[in-house]
């Protein structure tokens, strides 16, 4: 495959007259294994390629910019999306602040984010770590009645960002992941659940962790009940803890303080959290999956302390954002994909550990909940308002153990109060894929919904 | 004039001439396969926002490909590729065909059926919109929503379409196509008050062209999400609990969507993964529960004429007076049972396989009266719009989320409820049903399962539940 970044220098060059161009380009390599009853259910390998092209004019009261993006990177596709993208620009609204980054001079951390394994190991291997996988899970537990999936998958992805700007930047990362569901049964009851191992490659993986984890999720939630309607304290699992964090991080986007969409707007300086509360959006710390060289316009990634000891520090910023908040990028940009433009976002959020190991925290605050799955976060989280109410699965504790599983519950506050009313944060950091790393977390006052 | 989209440079109404489909088949076959199946697509899409009267970039975006997957037992092999030459997908089809282990060299010969082609049923095409007129509906919209009251603080209204034709031929001799064109259209307000910030919602979508944005559908979208941010900022919060709850016609179909569509796909099923496996025959609702999917519903969101396999969209009925009377097939899974799809195969893109999904799916509605249904509840909560949920297929057990809803009191709505979820058990809630009113209606939303996202309807008309949980925080 020709350079990417020599490909999107290459378009940058077809600037014309006063315009300005950032032109990113993707391309990986997928695969995925899925095993069922001991054989293959579904093998895919794959590669895709994209391109996206933003394009920027200069007018009276600001710039105008239009995009257009391309799934191939053949030159009739690089051609058409050049095409579309200029003559979209003519549409959108000047605006003084809109701008592409620009070199800032702070300089990339070199980050090995690429294991070759993701190459080196064979397809059969792969197959055969999907196969096992499956099969172990099935034999772990004689409760097992049916492993709904098992899978392993992995990815090679290389991109690059140029600008007429003067951005240049290339990176790689890879990853590979298996997951399990199974289902356990105890004649009356069934029960699902769910274990992860994630890594830069295949030889990262830990399979037995994932059975272990996934048939005890499972089976420790038989004969599950409704638990009664009350306020309480509920301990967040390290991974349900990391979705919370992501959901904060999301406030804590520039963009959305600036569009007034943030809880967190003008608060700056104050308690926003409890004291306990340190969380970093750290894209150079390479134990984090996310962890990112240059960020989605091609600026370096950097560490951005955005809660200290529970008070509000920062915010993350794209250059745009950060513009019109009269500040410089963060190197937070963030891009969802070849069609999607940057935006201001955390990366890769961590929270400083605390001293107390998860039993301890049981312990501690002897009666509660213990949080270990959430749903219908996108419906039932308002970032906006911040008001919280989503489904849980988990065990009740009481007496500082862990006591009877319970389903069919809803845990609600507002993430305001939750980030005030955390009571301990946990020593058992986890790296998790996703935005957030995770560990235990137990929080005061939320509200529990059963009968 | 500027015209809102790529041209299209394939030149056969095929996307791809049958002989090239046939090589790639045989070639997919040759290694012993039991059946090998092309899909290819070719998708334009375009975007713009209005965000605080800023235009913000408009987004075009074109993505073609093609996608092969050869079958041997129950064994799966796929392959996708964004390069439609012959040699490209000769070696798609070749690494598709890795699965089949033990043959090799083997001569195949494919021999397609006639080609049924689809054209879309939307009348005016995206491509054919200036991209003056779609600024010119977003300000609309934000003017409507604006002139409803101070309190409206913010406004964002999107734009988004896409035209999606694509090949469907497989070696069992189905060669088909369709063109897919649909329309979305968004507005989001917030309202400010000194309680805080709240939001309110309305989308305007179809399976249709820009005939569906009348400037009445938009002032309408415009005027339904003012009003509801502007109504919550009275609200108070939920009460948490086990509680009678109304449903209004529309949006509450998602709770079928969650509490049992998923559970009566064919994937869950097969695999003993839903609560609904081995129910059928069995009464599994309230008598008054008839529940559709629907993919021939014309122009709704879930609307197909063939679905990603080439199969024609069709009706199924799933519960019929509470009975459970079948499920929902994709190929696949069919095959194994030796019947027919239902038309319910579906795939986000050509890079992905296909899985078993819904279309529209809807409750048939009743015979009373949505004002009889809330006069006859003392105490209760009213659910004007549903947000999104999520189910696990497994337990049964639902999430959903409200984002408009009110107190019922002596049989009157009164007071705003912030928002929060509700949850329960599909089997559960479907049982405790007790009335369904006349005032049928659809919404448009996005299904996600395993990663993929699929448009689909839902719909009912107002019905109430005996009892469900809300997740609220007032005692």
């Amino acid at each position: 495959m020709s350079d990417l970044l020599e490909l999107a220098q290459q378009i940058v060059q077809r600037a014309q007259g006063n315009e300005q161009i950032e032109v990113f380009v993707a391309s990986s390599t997928e695969v995925e294994v899925e095993a069922y009853q001991g054989a293959i259910e579904n093998l895919t390998t794959a590669s895709s390629d994209g391109v996206g092209i933003r394009i920027l004019r200069d007018g009276a009261s600001g710039a105008q910019v239009g995009s257009a993006w391309a799934g191939s990177l053949d030159a009739d596709s690089i051609e058409m999306a050049l095409r579309e993208a200029r003559d979209n620009v003519q549409f959108a609204t000047e605006d003084e602040f809109l701008a592409f980054a620009r070199p800032d001079g702070v300089a990339a951390q070199t980050l090995n984010l690429v294991s070759d394994d993701v190459e080196r190991v064979s397809l059969d291997e792969k197959i055969a770590m999907a196969i096992e996988l499956e099969q172990s899970t099935r034999k772990a537990d004689p409760r097992i009645r049916q492993v709904d999936s098992a899978r392993y998958s992995d990815y090679i992805s290389s991109s690059a960002i140029a600008t007429s700007t003067g951005i240049a930047a290339r990176y790689a990362r890879t990853g590979a992941y298996l997951t399990v569901s199974p289902i356990a049964t105890d004649g009356k009851d069934d029960q699902s659940g769910w274990g992860l191992s994630a890594g830069r490659g295949p030889r990262d993986l830990n399979l037995d962790q994932v059975v272990i984890d996934a048939v005890r999720r499972a089976t420790r939630m038989l004969g599950a009940v409704k638990p009664q309607t009350q306020k309480t304290v509920a301990v967040f699992d390290p991974r349900t803890a990391a979705t919370l964090m992501s959901i904060i991080g999301g406030s804590l986007s520039g963009e959305a303080v600036v569009r007034g969409r943030s809880y967190f707007a003008g608060r700056l300086g104050e308690l926003v959290g409890a004291t306990s509360v340190t969380l970093i959006d750290d894209p150079t710390d390479p134990r984090h999956f996310s962890a990112s060289t240059y960020d989605g316009e091609g600026l370096a990634c950097r560490r951005n302390v955005l809660i200290e000891d529970g008070v509000l520090n920062a915010f993350v910023y794209d250059t745009v954002s950060a513009r019109r908040a009269g500040t410089t990028s963060t190197g937070s940009a963030l891009r969802g994909g070849i069609g999607g433009s940057p935006s201001a976002g955390c990366r890769a959020l961590q929270m400083t550990p605390g001293t107390m190991s998860q039993d301890e925290i049981f312990r501690a605050i002897g009666n509660g909940i213990f949080v270990e799955s959430l749903n219908g976060i996108h419906s039932g989280v308002n970032p906006i308002s911040g008001d919280f109410s989503v489904g849980v699965t988990g065990l009740m504790i009481r007496d500082g153990e862990l006591a009877e599983p319970v389903r069919e519950a809803t845990v609600a506050s507002t993430l305001q109060r939750m980030l005030q009313d955390i009571l301990h944060v946990g020593s058992d950091q986890e790296w998790l894929p996703g935005t957030a790393a995770g560990q235990s977390l137990a929080i005061d006052g939320l509200s529990i919904s059963g009968s | 004039m500027t015209v809102g989209h790529y041209d299209y440079c394939v030149n056969t109404d095929t996307l791809l001439e049958r002989g090239i489909v046939e090589g790639v088949l045989a070639t997919a076959m040759a290694r012993g396969g039991d059946f090998a199946e092309i899909f290819v697509e070719d998708r334009a899409t375009s975007s713009a926002t209005l965000d605080q009267r800023r235009v913000e970039e408009l987004t075009s975006g074109r993505e073609r490909g093609a996608g092969i997957r050869v079958v041997v037992g129950d064994t799966t092999g796929f392959a996708h590729t964004a390069d439609l030459s012959p040699a490209s997908l000769a070696r798609a089809a070749e690494a598709a065909a890795s699965v089949a282990r033990a043959g090799g060299g083997k001569t195949v010969t494919i021999s397609l059926d006639d080609y049924r082609g689809h054209d879309t049923i939307a009348a005016e095409l995206p491509s054919s919109v200036d991209k003056r007129r779609r600024i010119e509906l977003l300000m609309q919209a934000d003017e409507v929503a604006r002139s409803q009251g101070d309190a409206i603080s913010q406004v964002q209204v999107a734009l988004g379409d896409s035209s999606r034709r694509f090949l469907v031929a497989n070696s069992d001799g189905v060669f088909a196509g369709d063109h897919q064109v649909r329309t979305r259209f968004n507005v989001q307000c917030v309202a400010t008050g000194d309680t805080g910030m709240q939001t309110g919602y309305r989308p305007v979508a179809g399976t249709r062209g820009f005939e569906l944005l009348t400037p009445e559908a938009i002032a309408e979208a415009a005027k339904g999400a003012a009003q509801q941010a502007i109504t919550k900022l009275k609200s108070r919060p939920a009460p948490s609990g086990d509680l009678p709850v109304v449903l209004a016609g529309g949006s509450g179909g998602i709770l079928f969507h969650e509490a049992c569509g998923h559970g009566l796909e064919a994937d869950a099923i097969l695999k003993q993964a839903s609560v609904y496996a081995g129910m059928v025959g069995q009464q599994v609702a309230s008598e008054l529960v008839t529940l559709v999917d629907d993919g021939t519903v014309m122009g709704e969101w879930g609307y197909l004429a063939i679905d990603d396999e080439g199969r024609p969209g069709s009706r199924n009925v799933l519960i019929e007076n509470g009975v459970l009377t079948d499920y929902m097939w994709d190929f696949m899974r069919a095959r194994k049972e030796g019947r027919a799809s239902s038309g319910n195969g579906r795939r986000q893109t050509y890079a992905h396989l296909p899985l078993v999904r819904m279309t529209n799916t809807y409750l048939l509605e009743g015979t009373s009266t949505p004002e009889d249904i809330i006069s006859s509840t003392p105490y209760g909560v009213y659910v004007a719009q549903l947000g999104g949920g999520q189910v696990d297929p497994t337990t049964g057990d639902f999430v959903f989320g409200m984002t408009s809803a009110f107190l019922i009191e002596n049989g009157e709505i009164t007071t705003p409820l912030r928002d929060c979820n509700l949850i329960g058990n599909g089997p559960d809630v479907l049982k405790r049903v007790d009335a369904v009113a006349n005032d049928f209606s659809m919404t448009p939303g996005t299904c996600g399962k395993d990663g993929q996202q699929v448009p689909v309807g839902t719909g009912q008309a107002t019905m109430r539940l005996t009892g469900v949980t809300i997740g609220g925080t007032a005692a």
